[in-house]
């Protein structure tokens, strides 16, 4: 007996949630990039879980493009964070340094 | 109600990688324990039959992204942690154990266990006698415009990250 789609929806919520106080708390900004990824992850989760309760292949097709289309946003994301933080006056990867467009 | 004992293990593993990784002071270890949290959600993927989506998450996900990862981990903030040989007591042995326990599986499963994952699946699988003909089905026909429109954003990307590392002819030099 197959486990229903409520559980899969429930650990996808889960793992989102995590990844959200992940983003919210930690000044790292690779950390913080980490935890993004694992929100995307876990609405991945989430879409083939869907598509597998509905029988139908839209959910994994959909998280195949989303796959796609993180791993662009993750190489553009990790290019600006090195550009940034391998500035010479770049003191830590804290997230908080990078206030020059305070007012 | 094996499918539930194995959701339950790997859901919980998966939630514990997690946290982990929220918790974790050290950034490599945030890092590594993010990749067994991937490793987890591919398991989970073949448990629900996309198998297709689970082997590309393990590729794509826990091997290229995260490798990714790792290399801009060590170039901004590798150098303060200790990338030395300490490890906790025991952990050789434990990891032999493992590797032969892992070997000893994978062995049981090829040699005793059957590809009848095809009648488990949705009925496009079951029809076309697998789980990658499925997809590439329904990828190549409803969502077509969608994977052509991947394809030029991934190509987009790749321009880009040249074009932030390197800047305008001249300016990058001295990098």
């Amino acid at each position: 007996m197959a486990v229903p789609t409520l559980y899969y929806v429930l650990l996808s919520a889960v793992l989102f949630l995590i990844g959200a106080i992940g983003v919210l708390v930690r000044r790292n900004v690779l950390v913080i990039f980490m935890c993004i990824e694992l929100m995307l992850n876990a609405a991945n989760l989430a879409l083939v879980a869907f598509g597998a309760g509905q029988r139908s292949m839209d959910g994994q097709v959909l998280a195949l493009l989303v796959m796609a289309v993180a791993a662009a946003e993750v190489a553009v994301g990790l290019a600006l964070i090195v550009a940034i933080f391998r500035r010479p006056e770049a003191k830590s990867v804290d997230v908080d340094d990078v206030n020059m467009l305070k007012g | 109600m094996i499918e539930w004992i194995f959701f339950a293990l790997i859901a919980l593993v998966a939630v514990a990688a997690a946290v982990g990784v929220v918790a974790q002071r050290n950034v490599i270890y945030s890092g590594l324990l993010l990749v067994g949290n991937f490793l987890c959600l591919a398991a989970l993927y073949i448990l629900m039959n996309a198998q297709f989506v689970g082997v590309v998450q393990i590729i794509v996900y826990a091997g290229a992204l995260m490798v990714l990862f790792l290399f801009a981990v060590m170039l901004l903030a590798g150098q303060r942690t200790s990338l030395g040989d300490s490890g906790l007591a025991g952990q050789r042995s434990a990891a032999v154990l493992l590797a032969l326990v892992l070997g000893a599986e994978l062995a049981l499963l090829i040699t005793r266990g059957s590809l009848a994952a095809a009648q488990a699946g949705t009925p496009l699988d079951v029809a076309l006698g697998g789980n990658v003909q499925a997809v590439a089905q329904v990828l190549f026909t409803r969502y077509l415009w969608a994977f052509e429109a991947t394809g030029l954003l991934l190509l987009v990307a790749v321009v880009g990250v040249v074009y932030l590392i390197k800047g305008r002819p001249g300016a990058g030099a001295e990098r």
